[in-house]
């Protein structure tokens, strides 16, 4: 039986790990490469990757970086940030990446997810979503959560979907950097409504939010970042946790 | 030991090759036809389209070179469809190795693709020496090989299928040993032993 996944998630920045709440005060948390290793070991399912340097230099580091990475891990991962084009997907999975995500560059230019899966499969083109709620209804944010759109969540959910998208990577803005756990009820919406996986990001702060997410939200993955970084809670911990509550987990 | 990964259209060659770098041993990526039957092993990659993969392979006269070989020569995912009759993907004529056909997963309770870990049970073969049954594996697809006399390994995604096929030097996973941490290396190390 397919398992739920559980996956680390690294903010990148010239090179390191940064984690900040909703993109304001990044702190350190460490060299990439180890702790991409460390996760590898202790039996995360993926790993993704998000780039946010903002520098012209930016493609050749995180190139030589996805290289390092993938010659180290033996578990599939994902590489985003800044992903605009059909070449800048191309160099990425020369170097190793599996996947790549798209966010921004998927919404302004509406060709790209079509593109991306015409010409590298469905199975290496997952669409990133931050969601912002307002007024009970889910909307699109773009550039990293910054410019909300009045597109709402679903829509873009079933259009990416029917463009190509092989994963959807779900972000509530409103619960990212809370710990007060995922947006259930956006990623239940979406999950039922797409007939491809759904990662839920954005909240995690207990055990108890992945197990939420899982039964209630209707994830097939889950994401987080800091509390894997800080050892908040450990991978193996949690995976033995939601096992016991009747979840697949691989062990 | 000469170890060839076969250069195509369809990609993800690289975590292939990095991978056999991480046990230990050093393949060669190429597309050339005399280096691919000269070696050892052979290792028949691909993520992506049969359709297209296929017609690729037709042009390059690349086809009969994979069917006619006599080392043992591993497929990977799409490398494993293409090596089987046909695949409802596009309505391709693939190989012809497997005498299998390649069908699309269909049901409105499981998502397609199956993206995730599976387990692999049933196992029947030296390639998964030391590997235990229900041993997990990583797997991204929508097309499924159903269980056949060539099955040497199954899975259940909506029904049980053949995540592993064999005949005589030709091996098959549907899964990414390449990608499945410990015991997806030691299927990889496996076949360099047969």
């Amino acid at each position: 039986m397919l398992t739920k996944r559980i996956i680390p998630c690294l903010d990148i920045k010239n090179g390191r790990t940064v984690k900040g709440v909703n993109f304001e005060n990044i702190r350190d948390a460490g060299d990439p490469i180890e702790l991409a290793i460390r996760y590898s070991e202790e039996g995360a399912d993926e790993l993704v990757f998000l780039d946010i340097t903002a520098t012209n230099e930016k493609r050749k580091t995180l190139s030589e970086l996805v290289r390092n990475i993938s010659k180290h891990i033996s578990i599939p991962f994902t590489v985003g940030g800044g992903i605009s084009s059909i070449e800048d997907v191309e160099l990425l999975l020369n170097c190793g990446a599996d996947k790549v995500s798209i966010n921004t560059s998927a919404y302004t230019n509406q060709n790209l997810v079509n593109a991306l899966a015409k010409n590298f499969g469905s199975q290496c083109v997952v669409v990133a979503i931050d969601v912002k709620k307002e007024q009970d209804e889910w909307f699109v944010c773009l550039n990293g959560g910054t410019k909300k759109t009045d597109t709402l969540a679903l829509d873009w959910a079933k259009k990416v979907c029917e463009e190509g998208a092989g994963e959807i990577l779900v972000t509530s803005m409103n619960n990212d950097g809370t710990k007060a756990g995922f947006a259930l009820d956006i990623t239940s919406t979406i999950s039922e409504a797409v007939n491809i996986p759904v990662i839920a990001s954005g909240g995690a702060g207990a055990m108890e939010h992945f197990k939420d997410v899982f039964l209630q939200g209707k994830a097939d993955a889950a994401l987080a970042a800091s509390i894997f970084h800080f050892k908040e809670i450990e991978i193996v911990d949690l995976k033995k946790y939601l096992s016991s509550n009747n979840i697949k987990m691989r062990l | 030991m000469k170890i060839v990964i076969i250069k195509y259209n369809a990609g993800n060659i690289q975590s292939v090759d990095f991978a056999f770098q991480r046990i230990g041993a050093e393949a060669i990526v190429t597309d050339d036809v005399t280096e691919i039957q000269s070696a050892d092993k052979v290792i028949f990659p691909g993520v992506g389209e049969a359709s297209s993969a296929m017609k690729y392979l037709n042009d390059a006269g690349l086809n009969s070179v994979i069917k006619n070989l006599s080392q043992p020569v591993l497929g990977i995912c799409l490398g494993m469809q293409l090596m089987c009759k046909s695949s409802e993907e596009g309505n391709t004529n693939c190989l012809g190795i497997f005498d299998d056909s390649v069908l699309k997963f269909t049901s409105d309770e499981f998502k397609v693709p199956q993206v995730g870990w599976n387990t692999i049970t049933n196992l029947k073969s030296d390639l998964f020496t030391k590997v235990k049954e229900n041993e997990y594996m990583y797997f991204v697809h929508s097309y499924y090989v159903p269980a056949s006399e060539s099955s040497i390994a199954n899975t259940n995604y909506t029904i049980d299928y053949s995540s592993a096929l064999r005949k005589d030097n030709f091996y098959g996973v549907q899964f990414h040993p390449e990608k499945s941490s410990n015991a997806g290396e030691q299927i990889l190390r496996n076949f360099l032993e047969l």
